[in-house]
């Protein structure tokens, strides 16, 4: 985000407060909360320590990427994450090679299941990297993805 | 107007499958326009709500790397037939769409 359009935006938040009274938006999904300086850190190590508060992770067998091997388009990588641990707090979909590789993060509900899905683009041939915050503490799992056109830039 | 959402819940066993697919440039900011070389201008989902019966279940945060149209699935137990699913997005922009649909 532009730092004239984040300007722009907090001028506007008289607009955005009458939005939440009007139930249009719920306060836990105002501008505010979303983890910028995570989206934008260029690495993951730093990537994961704003947003978890540490980059070190457990690696866990109880964590599967579901992903394809060789990925035709990386505009389009169908990415799930399913985890048996029990508390699952959060999930984040890391493209360890894109210029900016934390791609999504999901906070869960207690009675949200520990799986997510999406699809997310790929600069290039990388691991995809799934953390998982639960109790407190963050594992990791990693599936390499091979690329054959990237899905950044054009 | 809820026009870019398209989404169904489905409850199998004690546990209800959300799947959604919304309508989205999802531009990262780092294309160039091919006719005039400048960049197109970043413009992508930050936030997508997902509650059932009004309470949230799943925060999605998301950065540029999720890809065009977004698809976004994920599942709960506690729902029952008929209960409500909503879903709701906000964009970098501050544009925003929603969508209630009913657990089948």
């Amino acid at each position: 985000m532009q730092r004239r359009t984040f300007l722009k935006g907090s001028l506007a938040s008289g607009t955005v407060a009458v939005a939440v009274s009007a139930g249009l938006l719920t306060p836990g999904a105002v501008m505010a909360a979303w983890p910028k300086t995570a989206f934008e850190a260029e690495d993951m190590q730093k990537a994961m320590s704003d947003l978890f508060g540490s980059a070190q992770t457990t690696p866990s067998d109880d964590i599967s990427i579901k992903a394809p091997d060789i990925a035709e388009n990386g505009a389009v990588v169908p990415v799930s994450v399913e985890t048996g641990i029990g508390g699952v707090e959060e999930i984040a979909i890391i493209a360890e090679k894109n210029g900016t590789p934390l791609a999504a993060n999901f906070k869960l509900a207690d009675n949200a299941k520990g799986y997510v899905s999406t699809r997310i683009k790929m600069a290039k041939t990388s691991n995809v990297i799934a953390v998982v915050k639960a109790g407190g503490k963050a594992y990791s799992a990693r599936k390499e993805v091979k690329v054959t056109i990237g899905g950044c830039g054009g | 107007m809820a026009k870019s959402i398209r989404a169904r819940a489905t409850l199998k066993g004690d546990t209800v499958t959300v799947k959604a697919l919304i309508t989205h440039t999802m531009e990262t900011g780092l294309r160039k326009d091919e006719k005039t070389g400048k960049k197109i201008p970043a413009h992508f989902i930050q936030e997508v709500t997902c509650a059932h019966n009004g309470k949230e279940v799943v925060l999605a945060q998301w950065g540029p790397a999720v890809s065009k149209n977004p698809y976004l699935s994920y599942q709960f137990t506690g729902g029952k037939s008929g209960d409500d699913v909503s879903i709701s997005w906000v964009d970098n922009k501050g544009e925003k769409d929603s969508l209630t649909t009913k657990i089948k």
